[in-house]
């Protein structure tokens, strides 16, 4: 049964994992523990001993020196991406309401377009840069990292032409170009220019499958369901075990003579591989306490292993709950939010206590904002501009593009952007990433680089 | 359910006698393959078309050595086997079988890769496309952990449970693939709608319209109880029109989102004439869906240039009549049985029979079962509840255990949830952690069958052959790439190696034999189809 209450809807599934989780921790019963602490082994036949042996007894060993050994990369990997800067993606799946997050209350079409879901005047506090527009109480954690000047806010990001489908919108972010059929994402690209060989962690989903923004050509990159340990089971013990192993990433690397094929091996042996970067993975603590709930945990691991040593780049992670509002926003919108920037706040907090604030940059998007004009159901249809945020210490902390207005809309009645998403990605990747965006991004000269970060 | 039989529209025979011809009918004997890697005799029917000579040979000669590679003997291609222009014209023996029982179903049962063989090609696709009266499920039916029956709508993780014991037991399994291939097409989540008896009502509409007409099918699920609640069409209405239905109906279903085919202006009308579903709403939610009158929108609209007084039903219509629904279509269909898209002549083809039947699926999905493109093409990556179906029915295991829900969401596919409405994307469904999941599926799988190697006795002698054969035996004797098969090989003799005490002998061939049957559940020939 879903945890939801009846009425609530909206067009998809965004939230198919949260809500799994909390529907059964509700339920309370059968529930197989997907929660941190990993699943206890019901009826397989094996001691949970077995199960553990991997990740906790190992574990131990590894964070009571609250170091990851270096032998437990191949040589050269710890390396070569040790010291790097590191991009964090949060995604606001569905299309978040840019006009909540940063509420125009300053502009008078405000209230006239939405009756019913307009934020009143002092709900949030004022957003310093632009006085009409006000924080959603919600994302006060955010308002509070703003004032620190450690958020760049485009309160109007967008492209011309905007396509409203989320799925055509959500692949041009993704892949950074207005193209559809690219398989490979901007920040996959970057990874297949500047990352190794070997190292499947330089590239990290924390979502349990991998984001198409990180997908490359060519180079290995993992996605994980739980921070909490990467195991693999079997009723197998060394040294058989090993040879096992042996066998598992040479299906990884035999020759293929189909696509399809080529898929399997390549996730075996990344899966391998993974497998050991990640043996002495378990238990981590952190010294900030963070909100309680699955992406903020999923943060607090993020900086864990960062603070180890492990070898990451590029992580992704989608913000907790859904965004595709078409009905009852208000109540959806403000928990989810809140989940969000609070976990952000926390992150932030873990990263400054751990010396790691100046190597990590957050970038929030979405695919889309939503129309201005509500719709008769107390939520938004689809939109074309919306709102994206850099965060961090080294963020300049700089409005990009002013805020448009609600008086002219554009042909769609949809907000018009100021500023455009690859002109975003072309700074992260010039002046955060220190390389050139000519690589990555197509016809990136023709885009205004806004300054992202502070010299 | 009680599916019409198509008559084949053959030309009118004109008076031709056809003289019958006597034949002898005479018992002879074959080899044929057990399930269990070895071969038993079987005793047939040879229709000899001049008198056989008395003592002449009757088989089944000699036996083939176990585990041939080329596992079938030479099909009997059944008398009623004329394969339509354009069809597959190789060999439809074993492995054919087991491709198309693999992607039409969910895999064969040991010994029924063979059976079908036997009905020759278009009678096999026949028998899956046209089956006859209900479903019937055979072998013990699905338990949760504690050994007690199903609640599918009530219980959390039963509804996945409930639809993977019907992919596990049924007797017309294509009915269950295309239940899930439109579960993908029409993706609806359970997330957002209120109970799960309503998501099991939509399965069951999939499975009663999956072989007949796409419009009567679309405008099933266009105003289908779930479809409504997930994508807002029952708060649609004339004063405040909802465009999410519009928009998908289109982008998703019928016409595609990057083929110039629909306009935002076309949304607009279009959720205008979807316009006046409504429900009640009660302590289990939403109830009670109905088209009241008062809510729609009569004014005229015009969608795609065509200005009526459109209604629901029209909205439906209006799209499948577009010209650039058809190759959407046999596009969409094709997709989830030969993974590289079709060539321009063969699209072109399959879009003449799709508008010519009146849009009917049935006709389609017969002549993409049984292209060469199907037999002869490259393989596919199962998505994970068909990998683990099959896996069940090789290794004749019933549903027995919750674990299978999550395991399912960790590889990636949880019924009754997908992703969000554009369902689930059959390029990604392998990465580091949906590999894991499938790793730690095959684990569970493997519960039974598994030994324990520090108490039971295990063999102290047996060959690196002989535990790779046994291990295979298992699994239902699957077909392996040779330079797999000489991995396991070079794996069981590795593991030996690893046998330097007495007390070793049997314990580490016990391991050996588990790890053996992992890497055969995790190897591509069970994660591809």
């Amino acid at each position: 049964m879903s945890a939801h209450r009846p009425g609530h809807s909206c067009c998809s599934g965004y939230t198919r994992s949260q809500l799994l989780r909390s529907a059964a921790a509700e339920a309370g019963k059968g529930l197989p523990a997907i929660e941190p602490g990993m699943p206890e082994p019901a009826g397989t036949g094996l001691s949970r001993r077995r199960f553990l042996s991997r990740s906790a007894g190992l574990a131990l060993a590894v964070y009571g020196a609250s170091k990851i050994p270096l032998s437990a990369f191949e040589p050269g990997i710890a390396q070569a991406a040790q010291g790097e800067k590191i991009i964090v993606s949060v995604f606001f799946d569905g299309g978040i309401d840019s006009l909540s997050v940063l509420a125009p209350v300053g502009d008078p079409r405000y209230q006239q377009l939405r009756p019913n879901l307009a934020l009143p005047p002092g709900a949030g506090s004022t957003f310093s840069e632009d006085p009409n527009l006000q924080w959603h109480p919600a994302a006060a954690a955010l308002a509070t990292l703003h004032g620190e000047g450690r958020v760049s806010a485009f309160p109007a990001i967008g492209y011309d032409h905007p396509d409203q489908s989320h799925f055509t919108s959500r692949h041009y972010y993704e892949i950074g170009e207005l193209q559809v059929g690219y398989r490979t994402g901007w920040l996959g690209r970057y990874l297949d220019a500047v990352g190794d060989d070997e190292n499947p962690l330089q590239g990290l989903s924390l979502d349990g499958s991998l984001s198409p923004m990180i997908a490359t050509a060519e180079k290995p990159v993992a996605a994980i369901d739980s921070v909490d340990g990467y195991d693999l089971w079997a009723r197998v013990d060394d040294p058989i075990e090993e040879e096992m192993f042996r066998s598992f990433a040479r299906f990884g690397s035999l020759p293929s003579d189909s696509p399809g094929l080529a898929q399997v091996r390549r996730a075996a042996s990344q899966t391998d591989k993974l497998r050991q970067d990640l043996a002495g993975v378990g238990e981590f603590s952190s010294p900030v306490a963070y909100p309680d709930n699955w992406f903020s945990h999923k943060l607090a691991g993020l900086a864990a292993y960062i603070g180890v040593g492990l070898p990451i780049r590029v992580a992704t992670i989608r913000a907790p709950g859904g965004y595709d509002t078409h009905a009852d926003q208000a109540g959806d919108l403000e928990d989810s939010l809140r989940d969000t920037c609070e976990g952000i706040l926390a992150f932030q907090r873990d990263l400054e206590a751990r010396g790691l604030a100046d190597r990590v940059l957050v970038e929030m998007w979405s695919e889309f904002g939503r129309r201005p004009e509500e719709n008769g159901s107390l939520g938004t249809d689809h939109g074309a501009a919306g709102c994206a945020f850099v965060i961090g210490s080294k963020a300049k902390g700089e409005m990009v593009g002013e805020f448009p207005g609600l008086a002219t809309l554009d042909g769609d009645d949809n907000l018009r952007a100021t500023s455009d998403f690859r002109g975003m990605y072309c700074s992260l990747l010039e002046q955060w990433l220190g390389f050139d965006a000519e690589a990555i991004i197509p016809g990136a000269a023709g885009f205004a680089r806004p300054v992202l970060v502070k010299p | 359910m009680a599916i019409p039989q198509q008559k084949p529209v053959t030309a009118e025979r004109k008076h031709r006698r056809r003289r019958r011809r006597h034949v002898w009918k005479d018992k002879h004997f074959r080899w044929v393959p057990d399930g269990q890697g070895d071969w038993r005799v079987q005793a047939y029917v040879y229709r000899h078309h001049h008198k056989p000579k008395r003592g002449h040979f009757r088989g089944p000669g000699v036996k083939p050595p176990r585990r041939a590679a080329a596992a079938a003997p030479a099909p009997v291609i059944a008398a009623s086997d004329p394969r339509p222009p354009g069809a597959f014209q190789g060999d439809f023996g074993h492995a054919q079988a087991v491709r198309l029982l693999q992607r039409a179903g969910f895999g064969p049962v040991p010994g029924q890769a063979d059976q079908l063989a036997s009905l020759g090609l278009v009678a096999a696709v026949r028998s899956l496309t046209r089956p006859s009266g209900s479903a019937v499920l055979s072998g013990p039916p699905p338990r949760d952990d504690d050994g007690n029956p199903l609640a599918p709508a009530d219980a959390w993780g039963h509804d996945h449970l409930w639809w993977l014991d019907r992919m596990v037991r049924t007797s017309q399994p294509l009915v269950e693939r295309m239940a899930l291939v439109l579960h993908d097409w029409f993706a609806t989540s359970n997330a957002n709608v209120s109970t799960t008896q309503q998501m099991i009502d939509q399965s069951n509409l999939f499975r009663s319209r999956c072989f007949g007409s796409f419009l009567d099918l679309f405008r099933a699920v266009t105003v289908d109880p779930a479809m409504l609640q997930w994508l807002n069409g029952n708060e649609n209405n004339k004063w405040a029109p909802n465009e999410n239905y519009a928009r998908e109906m289109m982008e998703l279903f019928s016409l595609g989102a990057d083929s110039g085919a629909y306009s935002e202006d076309d949304i607009r009308e279009q959720a205008r004439a979807l316009t006046g579903w409504r429900n009640d709403w009660g302590d289990l939610g939403a109830y009670n869906f109905r088209f009241d009158p008062k809510r729609h929108d009569t004014d005229p609209k015009t969608v795609f240039g065509r200005t009526g007084n459109w209604g629901w039903e029209d909205a439906c219509r209006l799209c499948v009549e577009h010209p650039l629904h058809p190759s959407f279509f046999v596009s969409k269909l094709w997709s989830y049985f030969i993974p590289a898209p079709p060539s321009t002549a063969v699209r072109e083809q399959l879009e003449g029979t799709y508008t010519g039947s009146g849009w009917q699926i049935r006709p389609v999905l017969e002549e993409i079962l049984m292209r060469p493109e199907f037999y002869e093409g490259p393989p596919m990556v199962k998505p994970p509840v068909v990998q683990l179906a099959s896996m069940l029915r090789a290794l004749g295991r019933p549903v027995d255990t919750g674990a299978w829900v999550w395991l399912c969401e960790e590889a990636g596919q949880r019924l009754f949830w997908p992703p969000n409405v554009s369902g689930w994307d059959d390029g990604r469904w392998l990465d580091t952690s949906r590999m894991r999941a499938r790793w730690n599926m095959v684990t569970y799988a493997l519960e039974e069958v598994s030994v324990d190697a520090w108490s039971d006795d295990y063999s102290t002698t047996e060959t690196p052959d002989e535990a790779l054969a046994h291990a295979l035996a298992a699994w239902g004797s699957p077909a392996l790439r040779e330079d797999h098969r000489n991995e396991l090989l070079d794996f069981g003799r590795r593991s030996e190696s690893r046998i330097v005490a007495n007390w070793q002998k049997g314990p580490y061939r016990a391991l050996r034999q588990n790890a053996l049957l992992q890497l055969i559940g995790v190897s591509p020939d069970l994660v591809l189809q």
